[in-house]
């Protein structure tokens, strides 16, 4: 009984150090509140991905080093198609938040193959998202919702870096 | 690290035209750090209950330490030329005494960058927002300076 319990342990904790999931999860107050401020985002939502990007850009340059096929003036066309992808994408993720690994598949394998974005942007993006959200929604933006997207974002981040090695 | 002349102003014109209460402001941030990461919570063990967002928020230690950070970042507002010299014993202490992973003042400062987000709104421009991030990681970098 003993020796099973142990084998069975052990077989678990393979599996675990095996598979890339992510080890984080929303709890369902997270995912409600992140779906209630989400519904406010999607009537603008291409307005908020523009303001995050020029947000990354403006305080981070280094960031536009990925984009030097871009016209990166405020409100150019480019950034405009761009900053509504983006937020699209963040959109499916709260859409399908209870398998945001299943959503952004391709996306995952787009970053890790193909575009190859520094890690550590990831989180430069993220934080842009907040401070954006933050200015159009103070209200709503509670010490939980700001805990609550963060962490969301982290986990997309996390998914979206997932095949990286 | 250079703070570029006409981006001076963008600190220190958001602190004293806006009349936001400072105390407010306090509050907000270090409550916020507590709620937002809460491993921060590991340096104030002494606090008394950090059990709950609502704990947080209602706890008077929380607050007055707030206040003390809060002001201390006023002086580096007014010491913009000498973050290293203004934050020298203040680097020494968070070393030495109270054992601080440096990593979380770029937490804090990134939170107070969300706070100031929520008070402005619109107003919290991309360019102005650019400004604050120089500072707060300029006073992250001289809060890390004399670790060792």
């Amino acid at each position: 009984m003993g020796g099973d319990y142990w084998l069975i342990a052990n077989q678990r904790a393979e599996l675990k150090l095996n598979s890339n999931t992510v080890t984080m999860s929303l709890t369902n107050t997270e995912k409600t509140i992140i779906v209630s401020i989400w519904a406010k985002i999607a009537t603008h939502v291409d307005s908020i991905g523009v303001e995050a990007l020029e947000r990354l850009f403006a305080s981070y340059p280094q960031t536009k080093t990925y984009f030097p096929h871009f016209d990166l003036h405020p409100d150019s066309a480019q950034l405009r198609s761009h900053g509504s992808k983006v937020a699209n994408a963040i959109g499916d993720a709260v859409k399908n938040i209870d398998n945001i690994e299943k959503a952004l598949a391709k996306l995952s394998e787009l970053h890790a193959y193909i575009l190859r974005v520094d890690p550590v942007n990831f989180k430069l993006l993220s934080h842009s998202f907040l401070v954006t959200i933050a200015a159009h929604y103070p209200a709503e933006f509670t010490a939980e919702a700001h805990a609550a997207w963060d962490k969301f974002l982290s986990i997309v981040s996390s998914v979206l870096t997932e095949k990286y090695r | 690290m250079f703070v570029i002349p006409s981006r001076l102003n963008a600190p220190q014109c958001l602190r004293k035209d806006h009349g936001i209460s400072k105390a407010s402001m306090q509050k907000r941030n270090r409550e916020r750090l507590l709620v937002v990461y809460p491993w921060t919570q590991r340096f104030f063990d002494s606090f008394g209950n950090l059990s709950s967002a609502s704990a947080i928020l209602g706890n008077p230690k929380v607050k007055a330490h707030g206040k003390k950070v809060l002001t201390s970042l006023g002086d580096a507002v007014k010491n913009l030329d000498n973050l290293k010299g203004t934050f020298s014993k203040l680097s020494e202490l968070h070393c030495d005494k109270l054992h601080v992973d440096p990593e979380n003042f770029r937490l804090l400062g990134n939170v107070l960058i969300v706070v100031l987000a929520i008070h402005f709104g619109k107003e919290f421009t991309p360019e102005i927002q650019a400004a604050w991030q120089k500072l707060v990681a300029g006073v992250a970098t001289a809060l890390a300076h004399k670790y060792h």
